[in-house]
């Protein structure tokens, strides 16, 4: 009987204990939605091209991790990005932000674009009036004689 | 494009032109390719050591603060067992220490304490004492992200220098030493 009963006890538990264990699972859910928000807009320093959301650098999880508890401590996402600013400077930002040393990386691009295309517009310019300058009228009306003779001959 | 140029204007041969965009950009490739990437400013040169008071490794009792360390010149190096350029690196630091040129700290990074213990004890101590900090908070306090990194901070507690990585023969000779020197002359 007391076998019995510790049985019946067990499985209660596991029915009782289950709701318990799941309540932090959904607060936890809002968290890493959180944590992960932010972990996209930092760098993982050791594989440059990741942000620590999507690495698993153990410095990733580091960093993942004190995102975490500033959250939990109720800090702002400015905040904690500046935080980590501070000690692992812009680049740990995974989208540069607008500074001085930035200009060309944000500009340069277009700047480039738009001297490609001047260069572009200025030699197709270039090459339409060399060829509208390249028949005189003595040439054209030659042309136009060689071009009469070909009709005749077909 | 169409090839024909009847009023070829420029002096220059046509080729020139694409050349010397290949030129340039061979030589801004080039100067990328010496760039080391994994070689980020830190924003912490010239920035006061940021605070902290660690357990020592080898006496729990004891601790180590930068706050203990004003008033003189002294390299703060992260190091780990399982960093194998630390390895790289030790001899450099022991020579450094036998030298007596500069009070080298250790912070010991995300490490067990029989394994740092033991691998002291193997490849030698220059520390006057190692910080001990198995979760790497502090170390992201420096900013640490790839180790060994060495820290020079002066008297007043002023992070001076930072280098990420092994530390060479060269780099102690041509930056370390002589800022070292220049620090130890200011008041």
């Amino acid at each position: 009987m007391p076998k019995h009963l510790t049985l019946l006890a067990a499985v209660i538990l596991c029915f009782t204990l289950h709701p318990q264990a799941a309540q932090p699972a959904a607060e936890d859910a809002a968290l890493e939605q959180k944590v992960t928000a932010i972990a996209e807009e930092l760098r993982c320093l050791v594989c440059q091209n990741q942000t620590i959301a999507d690495s698993s650098a153990p410095l990733a999880v580091d960093l993942r991790e004190q995102v975490r508890d500033k959250i939990r401590q109720g800090k702002s996402r400015d905040e904690i990005i500046d935080y980590m600013v501070e000690r692992y400077g812009d680049f740990v930002r995974y989208r540069p932000p607008l500074t001085a040393s930035t200009v060309p990386l944000w500009f340069g691009p277009a700047l480039l674009l738009l001297i490609a295309i001047t260069l572009l517009l200025r030699w197709v310019r270039a090459k339409r009036d060399t060829t509208a300058a390249a028949l005189t009228d003595e040439q054209r009306t030659r042309a136009a004689a060689l071009l009469a003779e070909g009709e005749n001959k077909g | 494009m169409s090839e024909d140029a009847p009023g070829a204007r420029r002096s220059l041969p046509r080729f020139m032109l694409p050349l010397a965009c290949f030129a340039a950009l061979l030589v801004l490739l080039g100067a990328g390719l010496r760039l080391n990437p994994r070689e980020v400013p830190s924003p912490l040169v010239g920035k006061p050591a940021p605070a902290f008071e660690l357990p020592q490794l080898h006496a729990h009792n004891r601790y180590v603060s930068p706050k203990d360390m004003l008033g003189k010149v002294w390299m703060l190096n992260v190091w780990a067992s399982w960093c194998a350029s630390c390895r790289d690196e030790h001899p450099l630091l022991i020579d450094l220490a036998k030298a007596n040129v500069v009070p080298v700290y250790g912070l010991n990074y995300k490490d067990a304490q029989d394994d740092a213990i033991r691998w002291l004890e193997r490849y030698g101590d220059p520390y006057r004492a190692s910080a001990y900090d198995p979760k790497g908070a502090v170390g992201i306090d420096y900013g640490v992200y790839g180790v060994p990194e060495t820290y020079v901070i002066d008297k007043r507690g002023t992070i001076r220098y930072k280098h990420i990585g092994a530390v060479t023969p060269q780099i102690l000779r041509q930056k370390i030493l002589p800022l070292l020197e220049q620090l130890e002359r200011d008041a």
